[in-house]
């Protein structure tokens, strides 16, 4: 099959690749260019394990060519830390608050709340829950997953966050 | 000693050991998307293995033409039965004693089993070739319906099998039998029953549903032709059985085969057990001489790896007029599909299924269960429970709300009257087992308190009058339930796989500078054991859990164990880790004593040292003892500082709990809300009391998932009809209730730290309870017992058939 070119930006940086014009950019990601953080979880974009930040929007990157994604700024779970290095407000509470038990749908997820807390800085429960309503988790039952988020959202807004993991 | 010196409390705080809320080690790397699971694994010249599939539940296969499959640029290979024959692999071994196709040899027998295996060098290739294979079948009868299996013309499953009478279990009653199984004593149960006041009789079914974790069932085989070595990296729960059972069936030596679990994305029962994709992985790998990776699409993975349950229980209750339990009877039909690949214990068919009797202190009771193919996927796996007890408690639970219903009890107080009482303990039930701990009372009086229970019934028959009068068209249910789960299998006596007994083991080697690692037979799927372990030996050796390094999943340095499932991991390895620690406690006693010139019985352990009885400021610390034990051991003695220890358990441990939970259903749309769920455990002496909650929340997630919208359903014609995301109910954040948690601590005497297991109870406990609760809103109704799950399409057509839409 014929290949096409295709160049964007994954965290920060420049990334040009002939991909066939049926791979997904999931796909592309973690088998042509070794980003392996974001994950595969369903055949049919529920799951959101594999959610990544497209131009400023959470994407389900199974449900996206990667010749659509040709010019976009993407980031990855690899890419949510701070400039300097320090782990992300959300990286953070996701530890601190027991937001996480096998890991695999928390790449997914922490890039969607990235995106979610850009939208909504301070959002209630309800928000939070609505927020990531796209992303399953079969490990923790959500409840420290919301606590993470309000964790790293009071964080972000300078706040002291009280509660600990339930 | 001067002020300046911790006090043994501080020094206990700092080694973060048992009891401590400590951060997770693997939370490092998970939020960083720095794991490595199995599909992270790329190894040069990689291929792609992809299944074609039966499109019927049931047909002869009467030619497979491979060769447009084939002629796929980038396709290497295709296999099939025929091919699998050259190497006997058409068929492999179950665990359960039978036998299933590896790939379709002659038959399908549910839908989307194996049929072909296409190797090719991208995903891509390899499913567009697999879609290209060409199989001509000739569809035959379809039964999917367990209770119809038996029946004197039902289609014949199993052809293979055609004339045997034995089976593995014993003797087969008719062509679609497996097993009979029971326990009890059946005379005194029905004697029992024949004096009683009250019985209740109900068919309790509980469906078909999937332990679906989030990552599917994956594998990379690699094997080295130069060497004759397999390197299988794979979704194990269970490492070292596959690499028995890999080397028992492909007659490989097993010290040649390596296999390793690395990060596992959740397992709950799914990958316990060795499905097709593994074996034609290897096959195509020591076919092409290049490592192959299979990934379980999650069509696959619902519709053909490791479903649970199915189980139908007729289940009677026994009670005099006052409410004291006298006898239990169960006949269960069990569907274990098309082979019957149940992951049991070898000798248990139904599991630990005879734990039926639940918390209650039932005189007599009885249970046999009779196994039966169907034209369904294969499995039957303990999902988040030890083997069958989910079932079982489900089935008790349920059964006491309807006995409570026909005495004109409240559930609550029934159940209290009849629970185990702490006095008893331990306690021998009517199956048998010995119940270990229990303050089953103590338990249930919290959880009553805790949600102001009778306040919760005052106000339910309010509004049950209100609703009688027309003014409100929601009814008030409340669940409530105790469990008594059996776990930790287990011990030699009871339990087996194929042969090897149900031990576990740890080994721990302390290194000069007072760090160490621990190696275990278990294989964390989420459930923190890098920590928790770490936890353990921090507080029985003294060394800061930071400073001890958790190993599993490598079966060429890890110890044999037989992995993580039925909640055995603290059980049966923390046991075998504090046991290690001892055996190297009691060396570096000897060394202590050797350096300070005292007697060993002169010395005491005080946190992380031991100190001279009577003259504290005399001491060594386990960190000092570490490095002497490098160049500085008492004549005779060996240098070095290690242990390992397999630890075959004396008794099973059983964790308990009492759950409440308050549910407000609209009978115009079937929508239930849930108002509040209590969930208090008692899993014995607790590790990581952040853990135990964690894992609690996400039990109860997954119970709701079962109670409110689960079902693996087939239609008459074979057709899984609930194969994806789309059709097969996994609970968004919007939909889980917020969960209240809380506990008792009552200790195992049998176990060294008291544990007993904690990672199964919620869903053991949350689906009765879920379902209890549904059942309690229609109960003044009349109705005894609705059907799991309880979507929005059934409680209305619940309410329908009870007349509340006229």
């Amino acid at each position: 099959m014929a290949k096409s070119q295709v160049a964007m930006k994954i965290n920060g940086k420049t990334v040009e690749a002939l991909v066939e014009p049926r791979t997904l950019l999931i796909y592309f990601l973690r088998d042509q260019l070794g980003i392996t953080g974001p994950h595969i979880g369903c055949d049919t974009s529920h799951c959101g394990a594999c959610t990544v930040d497209l131009d400023g929007k959470s994407v389900k990157s199974c449900t996206v060519f990667a010749v659509q994604a040709d010019g976009a700024d993407i980031i990855t779970i690899e890419g949510i830390a701070n400039p300097d290095g320090t782990l992300h407000a959300l990286q953070e509470g996701f530890r601190q608050m027991h937001g996480l038990q096998c890991g695999f749908c928390t790449p997914g997820m922490i890039t969607r709340a990235y995106r979610l807390l850009q939208e909504n800085k301070n959002p209630t429960e309800e928000e939070i829950r609505y927020g990531i309503s796209g992303n399953l988790c079969r490990c923790t039952g959500y409840q420290n997953i919301v606590k993470a988020i309000q964790y790293a959202a009071a964080k972000l807004n300078g706040v002291t966050f009280q509660e600990a993991a339930e | 000693m001067n002020d300046m010196t911790p006090t043994s409390a501080e020094r206990a705080a700092k080694l973060e050991g048992m009891g401590c809320k400590r951060k997770r080690v693997e939370d490092i790397r998970f939020t960083q998307g720095k794991g490595n699971y199995v599909d992270d694994i790329k190894l040069p010249n990689m291929l792609y293995g992809e299944f074609n599939r039966s499109p019927y539940g049931h047909a002869h296969v009467k030619k497979i033409d491979t060769a447009k499959a084939a002629a796929v640029p980038g396709v290497v290979a295709v296999l099939t039965a025929e091919t699998l024959k050259t190497v006997n692999l058409a068929w492999m071994p179950t665990l359960a004693g039978d036998v299933q196709m590896v790939l379709a040899d002659g038959y399908v027998l549910f839908q989307n089993q194996e049929v072909a295996f296409v190797i090719a060098d991208s995903r891509e290739a390899a499913a567009d070739a697999a879609d290209l294979v060409e199989v001509e079948y000739e569809q035959l009868p379809v039964n999917v319906d367990p209770l119809k299996a038996m029946a004197p013309n039902a289609p014949v499953i199993r052809e293979d099998l055609k004339g045997k009478t034995e089976g593995a279990h014993g003797k087969r009653k008719h062509y679609n039998h497996i097993f009979s199984w029971q326990a009890g004593d059946k005379a005194a149960a029905d004697a029992a029953f024949a004096k009683a006041d009250v019985t209740i009789r109900e068919m309790i079914s509980y469906p078909r549903v999937h332990p679906c974790p989030l990552e599917t069932c994956q594998c990379v085989a690699s094997f080295d032709k130069i060497k004759g070595e397999l390197t299988l990296y794979g979704t194990f729960q269970a490492p070292h059985v596959i690499r028995t059972v890999g080397s028992l069936i492909s007659k490989i030596p097993e010290h040649k085969i390596h296999v390793i679990s690395p990060d596992v994305g959740g397992g709950f029962g799914n990958k316990v057990g060795a499905y097709p994709g593994y074996i034609c992985s290897i096959v195509a790998s020591i076919v092409t001489g290049v490592p192959v990776k299979w990934t379980e699409s999650r069509i696959d993975n619902l519709s053909t790896t490791a479903f649970a349950r199915d189980f139908h229980m007729d289940m009677e209750l026994a009670c005099t007029k006052d409410g004291k339990l006298l006898g239990l009877r169960c006949y269960t039909i069990a569907d274990h599909g098309a082979f019957d690949a149940c992951a049991n214990a070898t000798k248990w068919p139904a599991g630990l299924f005879s734990i039926i009797s639940g918390s209650y202190d039932i005189p007599a009771a009885h249970c046999l269960v009779d196994g039966v193919y169907t034209n369904k996927a294969p499995g039957g796996v303990a999902y988040r429970c030890s083997f069958r007890v989910t079932e079982a408690a489900y089935c008790v639970e349920r059964a006491m709300d309807i006995m409570a219903q026909k005495l004109g009890m409240d559930p609550a107080d029934f159940r209290m009257k009849n629970l185990i009482r702490r006095e008893q303990f331990p306690y021998t039930s009517a199956f048998g087992w010995q119940y270990d701990s229990g303050d089953y009372q103590t338990a249930l009086t919290k959880a009553m308190e805790a949600v102001s229970y009778r306040k919760l019934r005052d106000e339910q028959k309010q509004k049950r009058e209100a609703f009688k009068r027309g003014e409100t068209r929601e009814l008030m249910g409340i669940g409530v339930i105790h469990f008594t789960e059996i776990v930790g299998a287990g011990p030699s006596r009871n339990c087996d796989i194929l042969g090897i007994a149900m031990f576990d083991s740890a080994e721990i080697r302390i290194h000069p500078t007072g760090s160490g690692i621990c190696r275990l037979g278990t294989k964390s799927q989420g459930q923190g054991h890098e920590t928790t372990y770490a936890q353990i030996i921090a507080t029985e050796l003294g060394l800061a859990a930071d400073s001890i390094t958790v190993e599993e999943g490598n079966t060429d340095t890890a110890p044999y164990g037989l992995g993580t499932y039925g909640s055995r991991s603290t059980p049966v390895s923390g046991a075998a880790t504090a046991m290690a620690c001892r055996k190297i406690k009691a060396k570096a006693q000897m060394i202590a004593a050797y350096m300070l010139e005292v007697h060993d019985d002169d010395l005491e352990w005080d946190v992380d040292r031991f100190r001279v009885k009577g003259n504290p400021e005399r001491f060594k610390t386990m960190t000092e003892l570490a490095w002497a034990a490098y160049h500085e051991v008492p004549p005779g003695m060996e240098p070095g500082l290690e242990a390992v220890d397999y630890y075959d358990p004396p008794n099973f441990t059983f964790p308990f709990g009492a759950y409440i939970c308050v549910v407000d259903v609209d009978v115009d749309t079937g929508m239930i809300k849930v108002r509040r769920f209590y969930a208090l455990d008692d899993c014995g002496t607790r590790i990581n009391p952040m853990i135990i909650e964690g894992q609690i929340h996400g039990g109860l997630a997954e119970a709701f998932g079962i109670a409110m919208g689960q079902e693996i359903h087939y239609d008459d014609d074979g057709n899984v009809t609930t194969a994806s995301f789309l059709d097969y109910f996994l609970p968004t954040a919007v939909e889980t209730p917020r969960w209240e948690t809380d506990w008792t601590t009552t200790p195992s005497p049998h176990h060294p730290i008291g544990a007993k297991g904690v990672g199964e109870s919620p869903n053991v406990g949350g689906v009765p309870c879920f379902s209890n609760a549904v059942n309690d809103a229609f109960a003044f109704l009349g109705s005894t017992h609705i059907q799991m799950p309880h979507d929005h399409w059934r409680v209305w057509t619940a309410a329908e058939k009870l007349g509340l839409h006229a």
